[in-house]
């Protein structure tokens, strides 16, 4: 081994890394939103934790290395040496106690971070008010843009989506189609978006300002450009925001929906200043198309509670009826 | 003729599925088609056919076998680095609207291809054929349990891999990622041939890698030489038999999955199917009840590997054998048990969550022993830095930054920023190149002198373990930071130009490996051409320890002359220090199987029935599926199956030795 | 340990190192096949977990209690339970070396396997007759792949048991067809064995 060769690379790795390095936005280590902070601390204490056992390993090991190579007669040799029982205590039990307080850590902020629990605060500083009301967002991955629906305000959009500063918002996510991930890194965690089930995400924007959204879990040809633009405003921006929307005049009712449905990549940006009620819950009951029978309607069916139609003709399904069980 | 004579005749295939429009393609094949008829022809000129066919196509020595497996890994890792190389330049190009060269019906076939055939068709071949060759020796033994079993299970591993490579030439690869989940792998979104092709190559493979675990797992537990209780095992066997209790217990899951899926596809059920009670969520975590256990598959027999090394190369016994067992039989159980780590983002309860986060940090602590054991090995030890030895020193380094990064995704809440992400993708490979390919390389340059008879020249060895290193590191420090940006994984083309720039970097490091690997190609032929120079006449070139040096190099296709008696974990170590004497005379006949061909016929049937389940040909699978059960059939009619080496022969044999041998 | 060196060192005339004779290490044959029938045991246990997932997801379409004839199966459990009572029958007369009723017992054996094979044809039959087929809903997609998978080894089995009568009756009961007929009646158990797993898992709890 030619320890200067390996030094000249070390150090020629980290003039090359430090360069760019300057220059870059790591969003996931300065986000904008107090869960994504939450996670950002979580990220470094764990990281710190690692480091206590992580570089005394890999300076023993360059130690140990260059200390006993063989052209090294001044050191000890003992060839049959294999055990020493204090020693194995020590490294058995080091990494141990790293993992003891790493899994209590991981225990702790798994169940504080869940991304189904509400919040509990808008940030390290501010507690969250009583009577402040999250916002609901409503958010549909499709192939390949996302749909968000704001079912308080009534009205929708595609590819952009917006929200007050320091108000908690409350997502309820599902997919028409593949699996995808909703992961808006400056905000929050990501989690996956799925057909026929809903997943949810509790999470608020402290700063204001435009963050990227975008898909995390591969979902074909348009996975690329699936993405959106989450913009952090003020409770007067986000007001003349949803104005704006209100204006544009457009309707997303089910016809509309049936269209947005169909595949398409690049997708533009757009508003709808009213929307159908019922559409995000018929999505997640693969529903929309006209005739199609609902999931939860099946599976009260598969659960005996309502009585099974003996054949599906159209009559009986736009019957509907839920009958007792007999 | 008719579209329905047509279809009846071809199924799905037509001439469109030749991807003739595309030029990449094009110039691939021709190269291709181009070098496999210079190898062919060369083959015919030499008249090195009958050769090939009778010494080692149709060869039950486990030692050829495990050859076999190991070129067949190189093979599948150019084809694999070429799709490395296309998605680091394609990623290094896409920005501000310029598409690069992949669309990305084409790019998303790169990076699953890349993905599956760097797993099944490398890393997996590599460490069988490692065990293959290695286990026995170690043992003591003349062969595995079920020799034709092994030969067959390597032709099923050859034909799966020839079905994934025929997709490229012939319709396409899937376009889902290497995990393939559904709903995008269902018929609805994906109808093309894609899909099917994984399908068929995966479960094809798939039955000889069980098979060869049961093989290993049977070989292992009644072959070893007398003396020699588990205890006594030398740690690669051990790493190897938990190896293969891990395949054994993974692989039917796997198996089972993936004919689900098939039905899916084929038949109309609704496993994974987003409608009719179907659950995609199913698919994921029975898909990670294998693939996790995957993963340490690949990395247990490394360690075992390192674990030769160290002490080999210390010339000192490995530390604490005994918590190096129980570390392995830690891992290998725990490893069922952390699945879940792999989709905490699905919406699982926190409490779920941070159970499956706690589980998959425990297996860091039998991981970090051994570190720790490989350390103190080398402690007190006399290093001698041949190139087996860099690239454990270069293991060592790399992967405990793997496994800290791994297990900093194993927190639930830090996972949810990270999942999905480049960050992921350097920590996989984080640990799959510094631990899997650094061990794999570590193995080849440590036991080419036992199978070949010389060594690798050290030059194109050291060239090659410093370019993968540095090159390791520029390729995917990058990504770690990328991952940090929030970049997420499996794009073609990208908005914001302040990435680009690291991936350029990851690209030039992509490039040193690329160099890397040259080299390595170089090593081998270079040495072939200067064997003379590098022939290795003791049979033991690094004072080795274990009983695979005990045999001359190349070992005889019986190992051994007489069976060894074992009294010491380095048995071959304490014969050397205890006036250990080569039996020159008193050979007896030695009992050995008899080569067969029905492995490699059987496999080659595979490759046609797989082509015709991917095209709906139905009366081909019928035909082939017949083919294979009568040649099986037929097969069990034989029972002359082994025959008696004569003892002069195998005094022969063992004469040639004692003439390369320095005089005692 | 490095006591036990030196010891070992000073009888160092004593020590092998090798066998002079020929070492005969045990069969490996049984072992063998045992850790195969395990790993396909994992096959069923996870068609049988998928079967428990996916079983009440009946998608508005029919579900256990409108399909399943119990006496129907009842009949076929019998038939397997049957033929692998007479397969020990087999067994036996191949202990005692008495070929011919050994592969008297094996046709014996065979004719309950096939008939075990009919009968589940016939339900399968039946059943997509009344719209009941795999592609309804994950519940009989999971159903036919967990009975049909089982069928599909039986299938195998009478076949290996038709190639291995062949076998006996030419080749006579040499060590290499006792091996095979061992371990075919490993095989034959499992299969009952999982097939009693079946019938009360999916069967038997699905009707009451």
């Amino acid at each position: 081994m030619r320890p200067e060769t390996k030094m000249f690379s070390k150090a020629g790795l980290i003039a090359a890394l430090a360069m760019p390095l300057a220059s870059c936005n790591m969003v996931v280590m300065s986000p904008s939103g107090d869960i994504a902070a939450q996670q950002r601390d979580l990220i470094v204490v764990s990281t710190i934790l690692m480091l206590l056992i992580v570089v005394p390993v890999i300076f023993l090991t360059l130690f140990f290395a260059w200390r006993y190579r063989q052209s090294n007669k001044d050191a000890k040799y003992d060839p049959e040496w294999h055990h020493s029982t204090r020693l194995e205590v020590v490294i058995w039990s080091a990494p141990l106690a790293i993992i003891i307080a790493l899994g209590a850590i991981t225990w702790i902020s798994t169940h504080t971070l869940d991304p189904y629990r509400p919040l509990d605060r808008i940030s390290a500083e501010q507690p969250l008010a009583a009577d402040h009301k999250p916002m609901t967002v409503e958010v549909v991955a499709l192939d390949w843009k996302w749909l968000f629906i704001y079912p308080e305000l009534g009205i929708a959009s595609v590819n952009e989506l917006a929200a007050p500063v320091d108000t908690p918002i409350r997502f309820k996510i599902t997919s028409a189609s593949v699996m995808n991930s909703f992961y808006i890194p400056a905000l929050a965690g990501q989690i996956y978006a799925m057909a026929g089930m809903e997943t949810k995400l509790h999470a608020v924007i402290n700063k204001p300002g435009e963050f990227e959204g975008f898909s995390a879990n591969y979902s074909g040809a348009g996975f690329s450009h699936m993405r959106f633009k989450f913009h952090g405003l003020d409770q007067a921006g986000f007001d003349k925001w949803v104005a704006d929307v209100k204006g544009s005049g457009q309707k997303l009712d089910r016809a509309t929906y049936m269209q947005l449905e169909k595949p398409s990549i690049k997708e533009p940006v757009r508003h709808y200043a009213t929307t159908d009620s019922s559409l995000y819950s018929a999505i997640v009951d693969m529903c929309v198309e006209p005739g199609k029978m609902c999931m939860s309607e099946m599976m009260a069916m598969d659960k005996g509670l309502i009585c099974r139609i003996p054949e599906p003709t159209t009559a009986a399904r736009e019957e509907k009826a839920i009958r007792p069980a007999t | 003729m008719t579209a329905d004579s047509t279809s009846l005749l071809f199924g799905k295939l037509t001439l469109e599925a030749i991807p003739y429009h595309e030029p990449i393609l094009v110039v691939t094949f021709i190269a291709v088609a181009l070098g496999g008829l210079a190898v062919l022809g060369a083959l015919t000129y030499f008249r090195l056919w009958g050769y090939l066919w009778k010494e080692w196509f149709t060869s039950i020595d486990h030692k050829k076998i495990g050859i076999m497996y190991i070129i067949f890994a190189i093979v599948m890792l150019l084809r694999g680095f070429a799709d490395a190389l296309m998605m680091r330049f394609q990623q290094a190009i896409a920005f501000n609207g310029n598409e690069g060269y992949f669309p990305p019906h084409h790019y998303d076939q790169i990076f699953t291809a890349h993905g599956v055939i760097m797993i099944f068709f490398v890393a997996m071949p590599f460490v069988t054929g490692l065990m293959n060759f290695v286990v026995p020796l170690q043992i003591g033994a003349r062969d595995v349990s079920f020799p034709f079993l092994n030969n067959f299970s390597f032709w099923m591993t050859v034909a799966g891999g020839i079905i994934v490579m025929i997709s490229l030439f012939v319709g396409e690869f899937a376009k889902t990622g290497w995990l393939a989940y559904p709903p995008l792998s269902d018929i609805a979104y994906s109808p093309d041939v894609g899909v099917d092709y994984y399908i068929w190559g995966l479960q094809i493979a798939g039955i000889g890698t069980l098979l060869s675990g049961v093989n290993l797992i049977a070989t292992i537990l009644k072959m070893r030489a007398p003396g020699m209780s588990m205890m006594k095992m030398p740690v690669f066997t051990w790493t190897a038999f938990c190896t293969n209790i891990l395949i054994v217990a993974a692989f039917p899951v796997l198996t089972a999955v993936l004919a689900m899926l098939t039905l899916d596809r084929y038949v109309g059920t609704h496993f994974f199917t987003n409608t009719d009670g179907g659950s995609a969520m199913l698919y994921v975590n029975l898909i990670w009840i294998w693939g996790h256990p995957e993963v340490y598959i690949l990395v247990l027999p490394v360690f075992g590997i390192f674990s030769e090394i160290v002490s080999t190369f210390s010339a000192k016994r490995l530390f604490g054998y005994t918590s190096m067992v129980y570390a392995t039989c830690v891992i290998t159980i725990l490893s069922y048990i952390v699945w879940l780590h792999h989709f905490f983002t699905m919406g699982s309860g926190a409490s779920v969550n941070s159970f499956f986060g706690i589980t998959t940090m425990i297996i860091s602590i039998p991981t970090g022993a051994k570190m720790f054991n490989w350390l103190f090995t080398m402690y007190h030890g006399r290093i001698k830095y041949e190139v087996p030895m860099l690239w454990t020193i270069g293991f060592m380094v790399t992967f405990v930054i793997g496994g800290m990064t791994g297990v900093l995704l194993a927190v639930p809440p830090a996972d949810f920023v990270l999942h999905n992400s480049l960050f992921l993708i350097a920590h996989f490979h984080n640990v799959i190149i510094g631990g899997v390919v650094f061990g794999v390389f570590a193995g080849i340059n440590f036991w080419f002198p036992k199978a070949f008879g010389f060594k690798l020249n050290a030059f194109w060895g050291k060239m090659s373990f410093w370019f993968w290193l540095i090159g390791f590191y520029f390729a995917f420090m990058p990504l770690y930071v990328l991952g940090l940006m929030g970049v997420t994984r499996r794009m073609s083309q990208f908005d914001d130009p302040s990435l680009q720039i690291w991936f350029i970097i990851a690209a030039f490091g992509a490039f040193l490996i690329l160099l890397g690997i040259g080299s390595f190609i170089i090593q081998i032929a270079y040495s072939i051409w200067k064997r003379e120079e590098l022939r290795d006449e003791t049979g033991d070139p690094w004072n080795g320890r274990t009983l695979e040096w005990s045999t001359s190099s190349p070992p005889p296709a019986y190992n051994f002359a007489f069976t060894p008696v074992v009294h010491e974990i380095d048995q071959w170590w304490f014969m050397k220090n205890n006036g250990y004497r080569r039996p020159l005379s008193g050979f007896i006949p030695i009992h050995m199987p008899k080569n067969t061909g029905t492995g490699v016929i059987i496999g080659a049937l595979s490759v046609v029935f797989g082509f015709a389940m991917v095209w709906h040909i139905w009366w081909m699978a019928i035909a082939s599926f017949v083919a294979i059960a009568v040649v099986t059939i037929r097969h069990t009619f034989n029972y002359n199956r082994d025959f008696y080496i004569p003892a002069e022969e195998v005094a022969a044999v063992e004469a040639r030795r004692t003439q390369m041998l320095p005089a005692e | 340990m490095s006591a036990n060196t030196m010891h070992n060192a000073k009888q160092g005339e004593e020590l092998t190192f090798y066998m002079r004779e020929e070492h005969h290490p045990e069969q490996s044959t049984m072992i063998g096949f045992w850790i195969y029938l395990m790993s396909d045991c994992l096959i069923f246990a996870i068609l049988f977990a998928t079967y428990a997932v996916l079983g009440h997801s009946y998608a508005g379409g029919p579900g256990p209690k409108e399909l399943f004839d119990l006496k129907l199966v009842a009949i076929n459990t019998a038939m397997l339970l049957f033929s692998s009572i007479t397969y020990g029958f087999a067994m036996l007369e191949m202990e005692k070396g008495n070929k011919g009723l050994m592969i008297s017992w094996m046709m014996v054996t065979f004719f309950f396997g096939a008939c075990f094979l009919g009968i589940e044809l016939y339900e399968f039959h039946h059943l997509i007759e009344e719209g009941a087929d795999p592609g309804r809903s994950a519940f009989l997609s999971s159903f036919f792949t967990l009975v049909g998978t089982h069928g599909l080894h039986v299938t195998c089995g009478l076949i290996w048991m038709a190639v291995l009568m062949v076998q006996m009756n030419k080749y006579g009961i040499n060590a290499a067809n006792k091996r095979r007929m061992t371990t075919l009646s490993m095989f034959w158990h499992f299969l009952d064995v999982i097939w009693i797993g079946v019938f009360s898992f999916v069967y038997l709890m699905g009707v009451l």
